[in-house]
């Protein structure tokens, strides 16, 4: 299978370099899979789980929390606002995030109240995908 | 003339203030690789940032509901500017040098008619600023409990900023920092970044890949220019970090090495003085013996 290279970057550091088969990335305006020759395309991502098949077939789920990806010729780079893997995560302060999330709903309003209830539901979603993969 | 216990104190109490410069310096060294590493680590971000933002903004520039943040509100008349220093002294002319140029440019605008206000990050420049424009800063963010610099402390700052660009209180931000080259030259640097100084990309305008957006471009955009800002301050403040701790460590380095001069001199005054007494005292038994 054809690989391309992808660079998965954060303000603080490279979170991933190399060549790859796939990268599942969620998009806004929903998931969409990149495999290599893909069509360049500028997507802003949601927070949610970014899932990478590395060329040898092993499969790695590194968690963004919002950003943007660009597909080009040269590959595929997604700039990431967090990136931390999965191993990584510290499932108790992400819990803890959510529950700070909630807790600030109140002070909001209007189309702030909206984007927040978004954001909020992003995060539970990618809890709850943690909770039913964590058995795996 | 310091009898020689006095002496003995003060040469004692030299040593004492070159073991804390030593100190320092080696502490900052230590840093200055940190903070060099972080600096380098967020490089990449910023710079496919950069390219992502100037393709997509040529594109964006021409069109009539461009943001502001791109094109300006239309005119210059109210700046900004955004002057991070460190939070500590001790550090040689790295402050001064960051807080003289925003000044110069500060008086600079001002001749020309125009009115200025300062953000400050960072004590130091702010305690320099503070005697001059007092009256004209409208913001100070210190950053002296944060331990490690991350994204939220640039994040914070550039939401301060942009809410009082939509607010309309000023139409162009320059932000002041010093620009690491290395350990011994930090170079303060003023860089416009609102409206966004976006490179021409007119000889590779047409070679750019026609992408595909999804969202719409001007979403995109909207999203990316206040998070742009954030990058950049993030970068300066990294940058300015690692200049801080390299400017200490020449600064350390300089104060160790004038100490062990002084030491030294007062080293020899001593054991002059010394030997001079033994000599008198020599002197005294002699001829006392002599006269017996």
């Amino acid at each position: 299978m054809a690989t391309f290279h992808f660079d998965l970057v954060s303000p603080e550091k490279l979170a991933f370099s190399g060549e790859v088969d796939q990268v599942d990335i969620p998009g806004v305006e929903g998931d969409f899979g990149v495999l290599a020759g893909h069509a360049p395309v500028v997507a802003t991502i949601r927070p949610g789980i970014l899932t990478v098949t590395a060329a040898g077939g092993t499969r790695q789920k590194i968690i963004v929390l919002g950003g943007l990806a660009e597909v080009s010729e040269k590959g595929l780079t997604v700039l990431a606002d967090v990136a931390t893997s999965i191993e990584e995560l510290d499932r108790a302060q992400f819990t803890d995030m959510i529950a700070g999330m909630e807790a600030q709903l109140t002070e909001k309003e209007g189309s702030e109240l909206d984007k927040a209830i978004e954001r909020l539901d992003h995060f539970k979603s990618i809890q709850s995908q943690l909770n039913t993969t964590a058995m795996h | 003339m310091a009898s020689l216990k006095d002496m003995r104190v003060r040469i004692a109490s030299t040593k004492a203030t070159q073991k804390i410069t030593k100190a320092m310096q080696m502490v900052a060294a230590s840093k200055l690789r940190r903070a060099q590493n972080a600096a380098e680590a967020a490089r990449p971000y910023a710079e496919k940032m950069d390219t992502v933002i100037s393709n997509i903004a040529s594109a964006a520039a021409g069109s009539p509901n461009a943001s502001p943040l791109l094109v300006g509100t239309g005119k210059d008349q109210v700046h900004l500017l955004l002057v991070c220093t460190g939070e500590r002294g001790l550090s040689g002319a790295f402050n001064s040098a960051i807080v003289r140029l925003a000044r110069e440019r500060a008086f600079a605008l001002m001749n020309q008619g125009k009115e200025v206000k300062f953000f400050c990050v960072g004590r130091k420049g702010y305690e320099q600023l503070r005697r001059i424009f007092d009256k004209q800063i409208v913001e100070t963010v210190e950053l002296r409990s944060v331990r490690q610099l991350g994204f939220v402390n640039a994040e914070d700052i550039a939401k301060k900023v942009l809410a009082r660009f939509d607010a309309g209180e000023f139409d162009v931000c320059t932000l002041f920092y010093s620009r690491f080259r290395s350990v011994i030259a930090q170079i303060p640097t003023a860089q416009q970044v609102i409206p966004l100084a976006v490179e021409a990309a007119a000889g590779n305008g047409n070679a750019a890949p026609s992408y595909e957006y999804e969202p719409e471009e001007d979403e995109i955009l909207n999203q990316l220019l206040p998070r742009n800002l954030a990058v950049q301050i993030f970068r300066a403040l990294l940058e300015n970090n690692a200049s801080f701790y390299g400017a200490q460590m020449t600064a350390m380095d300089n104060a160790t090495r004038n100490a062990g001069e002084m030491i030294r001199k007062q080293t020899l005054i001593y054991n002059r003085t010394r030997q001079a007494m033994i000599t008198k005292e020599l002197i005294e038994i002699i001829s006392g013996a002599e006269a017996v």
